[in-house]
């Protein structure tokens, strides 16, 4: 007998098995990452263009707000900020939309199969996407403020993939959680919005105090952050350091997330 | 296996099975399968109330069980109906089949393709266009875009949303959604199609068509198992019915005999069949 196309009894192989079945199911991924760009100003006048004027806009203020704080120890401030405001964005918004389309799917989920992590895979998938279109603007301002373009920008796509696994991890590990207690997600946004200041996504690292410096260190999205900018920023390869941190820290959260979000899974359909 | 051997032959005098199809491998084979639904007693839905519930005291359960070991076997070319009192395990039995639910305890195995036809609106996205959300919905069934290209023009052939296919479909009617669904699902002719209900949306034309367009599927060889509280669909397109009734199957076989000896109980109140005159 040919063996069966799905067989329950089998035993479940957490993260192997269910990238094989991603892979199957890759023309969804595509269509949900699609749905995504699409829909998102689906009703508005400038549609996908919005994707690139929003982080602009925000850079303008946060700019004229911040410059006189630490425009005098940063120079070209608003290339420092739109770099930090666009991969601090990209992680947010993926691990939120992880989140939102994994309820959204819900009563898909109890209806027909589809890879469960597709969800969360697409979401960072059109993070990625709306990435590489704004970093069009982020071009356009490195020009004018004559920022140095150096080879060193051919890292951008190593370090865009490395954050990608970091947000695709914390985006599984939340979304499981989210599907057995509701509050996750509110929880979630205050905890992004005290992260986002622990980051130093508007400020020079030198404002703090070097005897608290190395609490950096503990934060994971100071890697993803530096391993971007600096080829951006200072045009030169991130440090060493940086990239054994972010690779580190990106292969373990997506371990831990996918295998959260693996045992957890089967029980979805249970509570949705 | 399961089924018998009388059972096999009658299948194929009856009904005209291809002998191979019913000698060859099942399509579907549930062995011993069992599913219990664990509900918490008290609703906990937030991390703050599990983890004071926690530390205080262990949360407790109560355990329904939506099926119990039951075994079935559906092979190729057969059209299954499932009939029951609500809250039998109906959908849960095509739950466990469509790979939703993984079975609390027992086997459950499906060789080829699934296609649930999806309830009235999900899956659905309701800013994309009619078409957009035929890819969309035909990709969830583990369909390729270049596929769906070549079944497109089915798809829209049986729809029949005329022009409104390019417009948003939010401002599509219910009729027109669950026309879309029901196109999609049967349209990318999976090896075994599960209806729950669904069919009987729409208006009455619309229903009629899909009736006729399964049994068309029939006479080709697909297969079907449906859930209807609607005797008079299930007997007139079934070859088999199974009647579950809390979470286990009563009887199984000929669609006349266990629709008679359901309605004979007391439990059932669903629409009785009436005989037909011609």
């Amino acid at each position: 007998m040919l063996s069966p196309d799905y067989d329950s009894s089998l035993p479940r192989r957490p993260l192997w098995d269910e990238a094989r079945e991603l892979v199957r199911y890759r023309s969804l991924l595509t269509e949900l990452i699609l749905r995504n760009i699409k829909t998102r100003y689906k009703r508005s006048v400038l549609g996908v263009t919005w994707t690139m004027l929003n982080p602009l806009l925000t850079m303008v203020v946060l700019s004229i707000v911040f410059s006189h704080l630490f425009g005098f120890s940063l120079p070209r401030y608003p290339v420092y900020l739109l770099s930090g405001l666009l991969i601090w964005n990209f992680f947010s918004q993926s691990t939120v939309a992880s989140i939102n389309e994994l309820v959204w799917s819900s009563s898909l989920l109890k209806r027909i199969y589809v890879p469960r992590s597709s969800f969360a895979v697409a979401a960072v998938g059109t993070g990625l996407v709306n990435m590489c279109l704004a970093l069009v603007p982020l071009g356009i301002i490195m020009l004018v403020t004559r920022s140095p373009l150096r080879p060193a920008l051919l890292f951008l796509p190593i370090a865009l993939i490395l954050a990608g696994m970091f947000a695709l991890g914390v985006g599984l590990a939340l979304s499981a959680l989210a599907v057995f207690f509701a509050d996750v997600v509110d929880m979630y946004q205050i905890v992004l919005v005290a992260w986002m200041y622990l980051t130093p996504i508007f400020y020079p690292v030198e404002i703090l105090a070097p005897e608290v410096r190395w609490l950096l260190y503990l934060n994971p999205m100071y890697y993803f952050l530096e391993t971007f900018r600096a080829p951006i920023y200072l045009g030169k390869l991130p440090a060493p350091e940086m990239v054994i941190g972010a690779v580190t820290a990106a292969i373990c959260m997506l371990l831990l997330g996918g295998w959260l979000f693996r045992r957890k899974s089967d029980d979805f359909v249970y509570h949705l | 296996m399961t089924l018998s051997t009388t059972y096999k032959q009658y299948l194929q005098s009856k009904w005209k099975v291809a002998p191979a199809a019913v000698g060859l491998a099942p399509l579907v084979q549930l062995e011993e399968v069992t599913v219990r639904y664990r509900m918490p007693r008290e609703r906990v839905t937030s991390l703050k109330d599990y983890a004071l519930r926690w530390l205080r005291v262990r949360i407790r359960y109560s355990d329904v069980w939506a099926l119990r070991a039951v075994n079935l076997t559906v092979f190729p070319g057969e059209a299954v109906g499932i009939v029951g009192p609500n809250g039998a395990g109906k959908s849960t039995l095509l739950k466990v089949m469509a790979r939703v639910l993984r079975p609390t305890d027992g086997r459950a195995r499906v060789w080829g393709a699934v296609a649930p036809i999806l309830e009235l609106g999900a899956g659905f996205d309701p800013e994309l266009t009619g078409r957009e959300n035929i890819y969309l919905n035909g990709a969830m069934l583990g369909f390729s875009r270049s596929k769906m290209d070549k079944k497109i023009n089915a798809v829209l052939d049986f729809a029949q949303i005329g022009v409104f296919i390019d417009a948003p479909l939010r401002t599509y009617s219910d009729g027109m959604i669950a026309r879309l669904g029901f196109a999609v699902a049967t349209d990318v002719t999976p090896d075994l199609l599960l209806i729950d209900e669904t069919l009987m949306v729409g208006d009455i034309a619309f229903q009629q068509k899909c009736l006729n367009h399964l049994r068309a599927l029939q006479n080709e060889g697909a297969t079907f198992l449906v859930v209807s509280h609607n005797l008079q669909t299930i007997q007139e397109m079934c070859s088999r019915v199974i009647w579950i009734s809390r979470g286990k199957i009563e009887m199984d076989g000929d669609p006349i005999e266990v629709i008679n000896a359901y309605t004979n109980t007391t439990e059932c109140d669903d629409t009785i069949p009436i005989p037909r005159e011609f």
